[in-house]
């Protein structure tokens, strides 16, 4: 495993992959990533477009099958659960690219989020109304994210930020321990990405939970995280603190100068 | 929760937006008024179950509860393909099999009350059974194995009723007795009109419980309604089940106006009838598919008058796929998809301040 990590972690980590690989036709988009992460820290994956970071996301939250390797999660193989088995256990996950339910009100996202982490699942007969404690959180979900406003209109009305704002909302819903974020503010307005920040940073700081947030925004990422992971062709490149990341030759060479290109030919 | 709640901060809201599509207005409304949905639906039945005492027109009994009986098969399909985006090709089979059942049930025993009862069950029994055992096979699999399966179990259904003769006499069919309370065409029609109620009230019930919230958010994304937690397959099985035994009380009903069964309940036709009710009275709502099911009544008992005027009239077929034609371009969500959006956006000229977006 990495050493780097090893030595700083006592505790066993949280979540945990084992020469994690996924092929496409020939392709290994992610290809044997070892990556332990440390329960209640804040870990940020970076890389390059197409390193197969949300690949990565998509293994862990159980939406793709991994070709070989093993996630263990809580000390326990997860490889083979299906995504609802993981969203479960803990595991939520927040998505790149905006998913929601498009002609279901924002509340009714959120309290679809809700009603799933109240566990109430298969309760076919007693009404909705009977359950407005789910509507009540999901309404004070709304206001944390400032979407109030918003209530009843269907998602699919809102603009780009605020379907951001309300896949966080959702996220939030589950009260999961480990969190997985997509590039939660990529694509919205300057305006709108302290307030996104500041619920992350909402989160980090009640120290219950466990972090994992996929970002190209350096500065975010220095100021939010403990760990840093570097994806680079879908192979892990290096695993440490900011400081030792960022101070890092391989990652360096390899991977910011390529990263720099890639930014100047898009 | 253990953890501490997070703390919500206030900030000036967004200025409200005007422009809002079609589905934005009539998911806002439905959100809105539940209680102008219950005077009106309540209202709606006291007139019909006061027709009787008014009225003593045959053919409007018999328009009427033909209406009934397949508003309640449309809203069943509606169930499968409004709420949870299931389509099913071969939904005449729970039809067909509410009709046998209570066909030879009647003629086989005695003509009762209790008898019938005793009909439904089994139909509605049969129904899910059978509708279980599609889901099973085809539901986790892609969406379009639904629809090949039901429509070969559908047509599996009609070849057996046309061969098994000894039990069902064949494309012929036979005729029973049914029990003497319902042969007063106002007695019947008032049966149909309370079973209308029941299986809407319950339906709406049913989709409006946390499963069939569900169902809609499956319908808007299976993805994303698995990975909060869902398990998808259930959900539609449950549909399914739900589906299947509504539409088998239908089918009872039916041949009971009738006094007749015979293998036309399984046919393909039926399951287009369906299909065509609702999406033209506008799916997801329920009472979409009771709108369409008066139109789509209402449209054949006026061509079957006009044929005599002129044979181009039978070819009903014609004429609904002109109907459909027109109302997908009039009412592109359906008669109650889009009178919905016109009312709320008739609300919203008479009082300028958008309520929708201002906090209740
Ligand atoms: N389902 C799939 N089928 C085939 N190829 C895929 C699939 N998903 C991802 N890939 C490929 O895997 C590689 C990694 O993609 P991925 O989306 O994980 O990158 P990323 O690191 O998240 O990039 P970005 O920063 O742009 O979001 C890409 O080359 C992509 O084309
Ligand atoms: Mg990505």
């Amino acid at each position: 495993m990495n050493s780097a990590k090893a030595a700083r972690s006592a505790a066993p980590p949280i979540l945990e992959t084992d020469r994690l690989t996924v092929a496409f036709g020939g392709h290994a988009a992610v290809r044997e990533v070892s990556l332990a992460v440390t329960d209640r820290s804040f870990l940020s994956i970076i890389g390059p477009n197409g390193a197969g970071k949300t690949t990565l996301f998509n293994l862990l939250s159980g939406q793709l099958k991994p070709t070989s390797g093993r996630i263990t999660y809580k000390g326990m193989d997860i490889t083979g659960l299906p995504s609802y088995e993981r969203t479960r256990r803990g595991i939520g996950r927040s998505f790149q690219l905006t998913h929601v339910f498009p002609r279901l009100s924002v509340l009714e996202n959120i309290r679809l989020a809700v009603q799933s982490r109240a566990g109430v699942r298969y309760d076919f007969f007693s009404s909705l109304r009977r359950h407005r404690k789910f509507e009540a959180e999901a309404e004070s979900l709304l206001e944390l994210m400032r979407l109030t406003g918003k209530r009843n209109s269907p998602a699919i009305q809102l603009a780009h930020g605020e379907k951001r704002k309300l896949e966080i909302a959702m996220l939030l819903a589950l009260d999961s321990d480990l969190l997985l974020l997509d590039e939660p503010t990529a694509g919205i307005s300057l305006e709108e990405v302290p307030a996104i920040l500041e619920v992350i940073r909402d989160v980090k700081r009640q120290g219950s939970r466990t972090i994992v947030l996929i970002e190209h925004k350096m500065e975010m990422v220095l100021d939010l995280s403990d760990e840093i992971a570097v994806l680079y062709q879908g192979e892990l490149l290096a695993h440490g603190t900011p400081a030792a990341i960022m101070g890092n030759e391989t990652v360096q060479s390899a991977y910011l100068g390529g990263w720099y290109d890639d930014a100047a030919e898009a | 929760m253990s953890r501490t709640p997070l703390q919500p901060r206030s900030e000036p809201a967004a200025p409200p937006k005007r422009a809002r599509s079609v589905m934005g207005r009539l998911s806002a409304l439905q959100g809105r008024s539940s209680r102008t949905h219950n005077v009106v639906v309540l209202l709606l039945f006291v007139l019909l179950a006061a027709l009787p005492a008014v009225s003593d027109s045959r053919s409007l009994f018999i328009l009427l509860t033909q209406v009934f009986i397949l508003a309640v098969f449309a809203m069943s399909y509606d169930l499968l393909l409004g709420f949870t985006g299931i389509v099913s090709f071969g939904h005449a089979m729970f039809f067909g099999l509410g009709a046998y059942s209570t066909g030879l049930f009647l003629s086989r025993f005695e003509a009762t009350l209790p008898m019938l009862l005793l009909s439904v069950i089994a139909g509605m029994a049969l129904a899910a059974a059978l509708s279980y055992l599609v889901g099973v096979l085809s539901l986790r699999l892609k969406s379009h194995f639904y629809a090949m399966l039901t429509l070969a179990f559908a047509g599996l259904l009609l070849v057996a009723a046309e061969k098994w003769r000894s039990l069902t006499k064949g494309s012929d069919g036979f005729t029973f007795a049914i029990p003497e309370p319902l042969k007063d065409r106002a007695t019947l029609y008032l049966v149909c009109l309370c079973t209308l109620a029941a299986v809407y009230v319950a339906l709406r019930r049913f989709t409006r419980s946390p499963l069939g919230s569900v169902l809609q958010a499956i319908r808007e994304n299976e993805q994303r309604t698995e990975s909060l937690g869902y398990r998808i397959v259930p959900y539609k099985i449950a549909a399914s089940v739900v589906a299947g035994a509504a539409a088998s009380i239908s089918g009872s009903l039916y041949v009971l106006t009738l006094r007749f069964v015979n293998t036309t309940v399984f046919s393909m036709d039926m399951t287009l009838n369906a299909l065509l009710m609702t999406i033209i009275g506008g799916v997801g709502t329920l009472y979409g598919a009771v709108i369409g099911a008066a139109v789509i009544e209402w449209a054949h008992q006026l061509l079957t008058d006009l044929a005599g005027v002129h044979p181009i009239f039978e070819r009903w077929i014609i004429f609904f796929g002109l109907l459909y034609i027109v109302v997908v371009l009039v009412f592109p969500s359906g008669i109650a998809g889009t009178c919905a959006s016109w009312l709320s956006s008739m609300r919203r000229r008479r009082q300028p301040e958008d309520p929708e977006e201002e906090r209740p």
